[in-house]
């Protein structure tokens, strides 16, 4: 059993509600033990660091304390939200960089009995905790209904492989973790080029236009590639691709539908979870369709024996597919 | 640069002495080593920026006009506020700059300064910012009502769909969430306030 601290962010109860159900889900199947930080707060978004900069930082900086202060024997933070990943790793990377801003945070923090010296946490993101903590295998061992058929593009967004101060990820820009979890499930993954460009961040908000043009884009390779579905790790990617998609459509006068949920969500479906109790339903551009594509039955509950590898290299799977699939 | 050779310049018709105090303002109130001295101006950020096109000035442009000391024109510009956090730039440019960071820092001199004149993304982050210290959570309810009626009410006929959506299938709370210790945090942030890099 892998253990960590759990930051959730304020999202997981409000819009990403079928992330965190599908999370819950899957974590024991996973093996994996989250201990939430009591009384974490906000991080601030994209928005506070905007206004104010060491009460930015401090708000972000009391979650660090507050983490460190509770769970002195485990020191990893997992944050299922891009931006609260990159936020609480950027906190703890800035202040180390910047010794002037660790001071003047830890003057705030000292205000309300806290302290955090940079480094005593490692924030990691949950992609990166499954794919490297529990590992290809381990999950390829636990799927009992294969998502083959289903075609799904692998949507990353931004805030988790850049600006990436630690180096966890395979490329800045064409990283390839959440591809290979999806195929671990059985789906049928297609190249994304887009897999990690911007769904628009807060200017669905504020300049819905761009974001439109940016919501657009992503939905339309998606479908030209031939997704049935898209598949994040964000909470903004999802709201801003799923809700705002029919307003994208009003705006240009096109009439896509490409349903976008959380990986979770698709590894507990795999893992043979029906899809109500791994969240699906909750999303405003509805995924029942596209579940339809996948072509398996939950297998019988027998050991599962792990396939052989070739004794050649050998083209991908994908490669061999017969086109026209 | 002695004083004769600047008056030399300014008199062969350079509008400005070289004033490197608003470059060197804007990188010490930037989070981290901001590394702004070291832009070379190739142009990497803009041409990665997924909204450059509706920018008044492009990143590198903004930096430009910084070494120039050109301050309203930069904190009138909507550039920081139309850049999405997206890291593309900062992951692209040899010189390490934090573009993301120096935008935000520029956002806040602007609404200080109060001279970007379209009142609609400082509100957002102002409204925003409100709930969370109020709170110590984001409150999306809170904010997308607001912040629809205040500055998209010929939007609200569509959105009633979606706030519906999100409602019903639960995703969206009607009433903000509290943090237990707010008194902590609120004194946190009080006592941050008071605090800027300075050095």
């Amino acid at each position: 059993m892998n253990e960590y601290i759990l930051y959730p962010g304020c999202s997981m109860e409000g819009s990403a509600k079928a992330y965190n159900d599908s999370l819950n889900m899957i974590k024991g199947i996973l093996g994996i033990k989250l201990n939430e930080i009591d009384d974490w707060n906000c991080c601030g978004a994209t928005e506070y660091v905007g206004l104010n900069l060491i009460p930015a930082y401090s708000l972000i900086a009391r979650n660090l304390a507050l983490a460190a202060s509770q769970f002195p024997a485990n020191s990893t933070v997992v944050a299922p939200c891009s931006a609260c990943y990159l936020n609480l790793e950027k906190a703890d990377y800035y202040m180390a960089e910047r010794p002037s801003l660790g001071t003047k945070v830890n003057e705030a923090l000292d205000a309300g009995g806290l302290h955090y010296t940079p480094g005593s946490v490692q924030i990691r993101h949950l992609l990166d905790v499954i794919i490297n903590d529990v590992g290809l295998d381990a999950i390829k061992n636990k799927v009992k209904k294969p998502l083959s058929g289903l075609r799904v593009a692998p949507y990353l967004g931004c805030m988790v492989p850049r600006p990436d101060y630690q180096r966890r990820w395979s490329d800045f820009e064409q990283p390839t973790e959440l591809d290979d979890v999806l195929k671990a499930l059985g789906a049928d993954v297609i190249e994304f080029p887009l897999k990690t460009s911007c769904c628009g961040g807060h200017m669905t908000q504020i300049g819905p236009e761009t974001a439109y043009e940016l919501i657009r884009r992503l939905v339309s390779t998606a479908l030209e590639h031939k997704a049935h579905i898209m598949v994040t790790v964000c909470p903004m990617c999802q709201m801003n691709l799923d809700a705002y998609q029919s307003e994208a459509n009003r705006y240009f006068g096109t009439n896509y539908h490409m349903p976008i949920v959380f990986f979770t969500q698709l590894m507990a479906l795999a893992f043979g979870k029906n899809p109500s109790e791994s969240g699906f339903g909750m999303e405003l551009t509805s995924a029942k369709d596209a579940l339809a594509h996948i072509s398996s039955e939950v297998l019988p509950n027998t050991p599962n024996v792990q396939n052989k590898s070739e004794g050649l290299p050998m083209p991908s799977a994908r490669l061999r597919k017969k086109p026209g699939k | 640069m002695t004083s004769s050779a600047v008056t030399e310049q300014l008199g062969a018709g350079l509008r400005k002495h070289e004033d490197l105090t608003l470059l060197h303002e804007v990188s010490i109130a930037t989070a981290g080593v901001s590394h702004l001295e070291m832009c070379i101006q190739c142009g990497s950020c803009g041409g990665s920026c997924p909204s450059a096109a509706d920018m008044d000035h492009t990143p590198r442009m903004i930096f430009a006009m910084l070494r120039a000391g050109m301050r309203d024109d930069i904190l009138r510009s909507n550039t920081p506020w139309v850049c999405v956090s997206c890291y593309h730039c900062v992951v692209r440019c040899p010189q390490l700059v934090h573009i993301p960071d120096v935008m935000y820092t520029l956002k806040g001199m602007a609404i200080s300064a109060n001279l970007f004149k379209d009142s609609n993304a400082p509100d957002f982050a102002q409204s925003f910012v409100g709930f969370v210290e109020n709170f110590g959570r984001s409150f999306e309810f809170g904010l997308a009502s607001r912040h629809y009626l205040k500055h998209y009410p010929l939007r609200l006929p569509g959105m009633a769909n979606m706030g519906l959506g999100m409602l019903t299938s639960n995703r969206m709370n009607m009433l903000p969430k509290r943090i237990k210790n707010i008194e902590q945090l609120k004194l946190i942030l009080s006592k941050a306030k008071t605090l800027e890099l300075t050095s």
